[in-house]
């Protein structure tokens, strides 16, 4: 920021109080977070059996297509038209996951290579789907906006927040979060994938299919990840655009990092990422740093701080191991396994 | 008095335990000086530090009476100091002689001079009666030869001063004796050895006088000669220790495991085990032996239902269970103790309580409709904790990482025979634990015999397998040798089969 010729400490003022500034952008900053809270989640509740999902962008684009498509071809009442958009999203996006995770189970290919694979067979869908039956009226790039009867927006929560975007998308947000922390801690298909996660070999010897377990998270994990297609492409957007990958399926690995994959964690990862993207704009208002600037500034915050968990966990380990090689002294070898 | 080593008033702390309290342990030129201890006695902690690989808190390290700091391994290897670890530390793909020159390479111009240092090796090797081919490469060399390699490469560093690492662990009985003779013609050329065991037989067999540790504080030196073994026993554990094992005369009941021409493809894809046929009883304890390597992990993940059977069957109670599922196979009666505790045993990252109900989680009253049940896991727990006396710091809340070897081995131990299983297959069961656990696992598994069920035991350790077993099996290279009466066989007979020598083809 110095090299620009700005003062840092202004900037990052703007940047956030630009973010909490007035009731406007605190609810610009929750729609913000609201897609980036269901990706998070995607890809901690994979971490927690163990499974890479870093086709999250991947998984929004279907899960977006598939509600929108719906959304513009039926014309329902508004909540019965949102709840079968919202099925449809959570069906997309879980075939997008499943289709990695069957693959892992079956075949042995690495989730990571068949979901960012899948993550390109999402984008080129939707490339030709888009302006073959959805165009928009002026631009071959854009479907058509969606009517008000199928937007997650609504006009009182429009209003309370005096015109910003936030949407119905903030409250399935936390109520998935509230399920998925519920499934993780007090049900036996946590249980179970969570053991998975940690070990699947003793996973399996206790009589856990793990294989079915890896299909059965990727799905969940790309459902995840679909809804929040949906809140994304009709809560917080209206249309859905052609050629970008969203970056929520990514800034949802930093959320999941920064949460240490806990459920609870992730809804303050994705506060403070949309503080940081609400803020953005103010700062490129009310400032001359460029916006590229900006946007490196962002990246290194999330690096920092996601570091910063690295740092500590590392820390934890080593003074664990520390005292686990003490306590097994003679141990080593004979007891093997360290 | 000349003493090689004096590790003086030592003094190591960890974070929340003393390692070591003040030991003092002087080595002789030319004995065998053994360092006795359970696991976490601080045995390790002190030859470390003679190693170079920890640095004392306090005290000093005297080396043929001079005062040495010894910061790294390299600097113990320029004074002399060579460690045979348990874990042989070999590249398997190189010969004997890339192994041994590894790292210290001579060279002739840009070439390694492997000529001089196999004819080198060669010298070494007949001085020490060590007969190691130093052409041959280490993945076609046995366990026993392996040993050798890794006592030349110290030798060929001039070392004087030898430590192994609990060095009998790997071998069979036989291979066991040769060590010995080695070690006796390597004190006999003027080295001196460190020898670390929990194994007093050993001890007695060939150390010259023996430091006994307990906790991380020195309990004694004792000359062994006049030392009884009960004796060393009980400084070590602090306790007296009963070694014959109280085992009652039963008639077993009708066959629980029957194995009828079992084949088995191992992880290369050939067949680790080979047309194997076995029973096993209700009320008796059959002891598989073989030496590490043998097919005994194939045939044990067969049975559980972690491996394909190639051809054959497996019955249990009757019931041809040769393919179903592991969980099916768990229901009908089959609990395992696994030999690696931290791979298919526990779910490290999960607490005590949540191991414990690792094979019964989905089961009433643990869980309904899919829901667990805190309360009746909690409840669980806390009465198999107390009843098998695993010590766990903060109860079921522990983590399974954070407890002991013996503590986690017991976690399993409970976990397995609480469910009252008809067969319980145990590999391995007490390595790696000090006497008291080992005492305590033997108890467990005899109880399980005594009240008519099956056991299948797995062991590396001969003493375990004689001292255990009704029956014991003999397994080589994936074949069945033969199976003989534990009343009627000895020590020596079960060795021969172990390497392969069927019996009555022995004279």
């Amino acid at each position: 920021m110095r090299l620009t010729g700005n003062s840092p400490i202004e900037g990052y003022r703007y940047l956030f109080s630009g973010g909490a500034m007035n009731i406007e952008r605190i609810g610009n900053t929750l729609a913000t977070a609201t897609p980036l809270i269901f990706t998070g989640l995607a890809v901690a509740f994979a971490f927690k059996t163990g499974l890479f999902n870093i086709g999250a962008s991947g998984q929004m684009l279907m899960g977006g297509l598939g509600a929108t498509a719906v959304g513009l071809t039926l014309a329902w009442p508004k909540p019965i038209l949102l709840t079968v958009m919202m099925l449809v999203a959570l069906f997309a996006g879980g075939l997008w996951g499943a289709i990695p995770g069957w693959l892992k189970a079956k075949f042995n290919v690495h989730e990571v290579v068949a979901s960012i694979m899948m993550n390109w067979i999402a984008f080129w869908t939707v490339y030709y789907a888009v302006p073959a039956y959805f165009k928009g009226p002026f631009l071959e790039t854009e479907s058509r906006r969606l009517p008000s009867s199928a937007s997650l927006k609504v006009p009182w929560l429009t209003n309370l927040f005096q015109g910003s975007y936030i949407n119905l998308g903030i409250f399935i947000a936390i109520a998935t979060i509230i399920i998925i922390a519920f499934i993780l801690d007090r049900t036996t298909l946590g249980y179970e994938l969570k053991a998975v996660g940690h070990n699947k070999h003793a996973a399996q010897a206790s009589g856990i299919n793990v294989n079915q377990r890896i299909v059965l998270s990727m799905a969940i994990a790309g459902a995840l990840a679909g809804l929040g297609g949906a809140s994304f492409y009709v809560g917080f957007a209206s249309n859905m655009q052609i050629g970008v990958l969203p970056s929520q399926g990514f800034d949802g690995m930093a959320v999941a990092l920064l949460a240490a994959n806990s459920p609870w964690g992730v809804f303050s990862g994705s506060i403070f990422f949309g503080i940081l993207h609400t803020g953005k704009g103010f700062m490129n208002a009310m400032t001359n740093i460029p916006p590229e600037i900006a946007d490196t500034i962002i990246a290194t915050i999330i690096y920092f701080a996601a570091t910063s968990v690295l740092v500590e966990r590392l820390w934890e380990r080593l003074k664990k191991k520390k005292i686990l090689r003490f306590l097994e002294k003679s141990d080593v070898g004979a007891g093997g396994g360290e | 008095m000349d003493y090689v080593v004096e590790l003086l008033d030592i003094r190591k702390e960890f974070p929340s335990v003393v390692a070591c309290d003040n030991i003092t342990f002087q080595l002789k030129r030319g004995e065998i000086h053994a360092l006795l201890g359970e696991n976490g006695a601080g045995k390790s902690t002190l030859t470390n530090i003679l190693f170079g690989l920890y640095q004392p808190d306090s005290g000093s390290i005297r080396l043929r009476g001079r005062e040495v700091s010894i910061p790294n391994p390299n600097v113990a290897n320029h004074l002399g100091i060579g460690m045979v670890h348990q874990h042989f530390k070999l590249v398997h793909n190189f010969t004997v002689t890339e192994n041994i020159i590894l790292g210290s390479e001579t060279t002739n111009g840009l070439f390694i001079d492997l000529r001089s240092a196999a004819a080198r090796i060669t010298e070494l090797s007949n001085k020490y009666g060590l007969n190691v081919n130093p052409h041959a490469k280490i993945s076609d060399v046995s366990v026993g030869m392996q040993q050798r390699v890794e006592i030349l490469k110290m030798l060929y560093r001039n070392a004087e001063i030898l430590i192994f690492d609990e060095p009998t662990a790997v071998l069979t009985p036989q291979e066991i004796q040769e060590l010995m003779k080695i070690m006796k013609n390597l004190i006999a050329e003027g080295k001196s050895i460190i020898l670390i065991t929990h194994k007093l037989k050993e001890i007695k067999a060939v150390a010259d006088r023996c430091t006994v540790i307990r906790r991380g504080k020195l309990i004694g030196t004792v000359d062994v000669a006049s030392t009884s073994q009960e004796t060393l026993a009980e400084m070590m554990v602090g306790r007296k220790i009963t070694f014959t094992i109280d085992k009652q005369e039963q008639v077993c009941g009708g066959s629980t495991l029957v194995l009828e021409g079992l084949s088995v493809r191992n992880n290369n894809g050939v067949l680790g085990v080979k047309n194997l046929s076995l029973e096993v009883h209700a009320g008796e304890i059959v002891g598989l032996a073989g030496i590490d390597g043998n097919g005994q992990v194939e045939l044990v993940e067969s049975i559980i239902g972690l491996r394909k059977v190639e051809s054959g069957k497996i019955f249990l109670k009757g019931h041809d269970i040769t393919t179903l599922p592991i969980r099916d196979r768990l229901n009908s009666g089959v609990s395992h103790i696994p030999e690696d505790r931290h791979k298919h045993g526990l779910v490290l990252e999960y607490t005590v309580g949540e191991n414990l109900i690792l094979k019964i989680y989905n089961q009433e009253p643990f869980s309904r409709r899919g829901l667990l049940q805190r309360e009746a896991i909690a409840e669980h727990s806390n009465r198999v904790i107390q009843e098998f006396d695993v010590r766990a710091g903060q109860g079921a809340a522990t983590s399974a990482r954070s407890m002991s070897g013996g503590n986690q081995q017991k976690t399993i131990v409970a976990r397995e025979i609480d469910r009252n299983p008809d067969l319980l297959i145990a590999v391995q069961p007490t390595r790696g634990l000090d006497v008291g656990a080992i005492e305590y696992i033997h108890r467990r598994l005899l109880g399980q015999r005594n009240k008519g069920k099956a056991v299948l035991m797995v062991s590396l350790e001969l003493d375990e397998i004689m001292n255990l077993s009704d029956r014991i099996a003999v397994i080589n290279n994936g074949e069945l040798i033969g199976v003989v009466d534990a009343n009627d066989t000895t020590e020596n007979e079960v060795g021969l089969m172990m390497a392969g020598i069927k019996r009555g083809a022995m004279a």
